[in-house]
């Protein structure tokens, strides 16, 4: 059933891929949250669940997350992310994973949808200086959109 | 800062935590060789205003990792403090002078690593040991300046490390040093790169805890040269804070530039009390 789901939310994904994606200085937050989806196109949560684990999202390095639990090494710097859905609207969730800070202040909590305002930016991990070139988030908009429709699913009650 | 506090009280209100029994730093006490006791937790310095603790790194390490340090037959750091004793006795440069020269035996030294980095007054600025080793060799030696970084290097702050273990890390904050000890300050507050970290976050913030597979400690750095087990090799202070910059994704500093040597003597500081370890084992 859930394959299924997972399944069909790809075919909707697919079909509205060209959708325009919000740019990250363009992304309008109340309240910390952020009501519109970023990228236009519904998100994937199994390709979330994968951004959890690795990559610029490698969310468990902080966070625990029972659904997650085959995978090995959960940090505790942040909050455990068990039924997070039932405590965060849509909106806040994807406020947050995209800009922590806006929400909660000097959050530790990386910024994955920002690309201005920072001190001694690098070119990822290299130690070097970012140059002239676009700063990329270190989510896409799509990302993000998959991270929060994997969020969405973990509910307890 | 409140709501994150909040936000993170309301979710272990409503979540029950996986029991990962890992946190804190453990119990463990230890004595090298048998006979030089480690200090490896002590009341924090007033200075350092958010701990009231702290503690070495060695405490937040495994019993494996631990045991390497407990005696200098396991240590593999060891080896390093061994060939900086060859080149201790060694002639080299223009001068036809050996640090033992005028210096005598390694252990002559003793003392000398739990003060530095230190006001120069001479070079009027604050140095740290391998600026003074380079000093040596370039004006008293007439030889050939170190890679700050290098293996040379890193053995000799090593062997000068070693013969100060158990002695109480004491550099001086106030006086002339003073202003570089402000800007060392400053820069461990700063958040840097695309991730916007600071020292602070991870070793102030959230020591004690899980970073994905990391046990976060206090960063402090009294048991430097450090040799990782992870490059098998001994790695200097600029060096680690190097690949910690790196790690925010920002650009780094350079090994022995001002920025770094402020850093090294504020965080140095920050473990005043705590034992001299170098040369230390860690993961």
């Amino acid at each position: 059933m859930k394959h299924a789901l997972i399944g069909l939310t790809a075919m909707l994904a697919a079909s509205t891929a060209t959708a325009e994606s919000v740019k990250p200085t363009d992304v309008v937050f109340v309240d910390g949250a952020v009501e519109v989806s970023l990228s236009g196109v519904v998100g994937d949560p199994a390709s979330g669940a994968e951004i959890m684990n690795k990559g610029a999202g490698n969310c468990i390095a902080c966070h625990q997350v029972s659904a997650l639990s085959h995978l090995a090494f959960h940090g505790e710097i942040g909050p455990p992310l068990d039924g997070v859905a039932d405590r965060w609207s849509v909106a806040e969730l994807r406020g947050i994973v995209a800009n922590a800070k806006v929400m909660f202040e000097g959050s530790l909590m990386p910024s994955f949808y920002k690309t201005e305002g920072f001190v001694r930016l690098g070119d990822a991990y290299t130690g070097e200086a970012h140059g002239d070139g676009d700063v990329q988030p270190l989510l896409s908009a799509q990302q993000i959109e998959d991270v929060v429709a994997f969020l969405v699913t973990l509910k307890e009650e | 800062m409140k709501k994150t506090t909040a936000f993170i009280g309301s979710a272990a209100a409503l979540v029950l935590v996986p029991g990962l029994a890992l946190s804190d730093p453990d119990e463990d006490s230890l004595t090298i060789n048998g006979d030089i006791p480690i200090v490896t937790q002590t009341d924090a310095p007033a200075h350092t205003e958010n701990l009231s603790e702290i503690y070495s790194g060695w405490r937040f390490r495994s019993d494996e990792t631990q045991a390497f340090q407990m005696d200098d037959f396991d240590n593999p750091g060891m080896i390093g403090v061994e060939n900086a004793a060859v080149d201790w006795e060694t002639v080299d440069g223009s001068a036809g002078k050996s640090c033992a020269n005028c210096h005598g035996a390694p252990e002559e030294m003793a003392g000398v690593r739990a003060v530095y980095p230190k006001w120069n007054e001479e070079m009027g600025k604050v140095t740290t040991l391998e600026m003074e080793v380079n000093n040596c060799r370039e004006t008293r030696m007439g030889a050939k300046t170190w890679k700050y970084t290098g293996g040379d290097m890193t053995d000799m702050v090593a062997l000068i490390s070693s013969v100060s273990r158990g002695m109480p890390v004491n550099v001086e904050i106030n006086g002339p040093a003073k202003e570089t000890w402000e800007q060392g300050k400053e820069l461990y507050y700063t958040r840097t790169g695309q991730l916007e970290l600071s020292c602070a976050n991870c070793h102030e913030d959230s020591y004690g805890m899980m970073i994905r597979a990391d046990h976060l400690s206090q960063g402090q750095i009294n048991g430097f040269p450090t040799y990782r087990l992870k490059n098998t090799k001994l790695n200097s202070v600029h060096a680690r804070f190097k690949g910690c910059v790196r790690d925010t994704r920002a650009q780094t500093y350079k090994p022995g530039s001002p920025e770094f040597i402020a850093l090294e003597l504020y965080v140095a500081s920050r473990g005043n009390g705590l034992s001299v370890e170098g040369p230390s084992v860690r993961n």
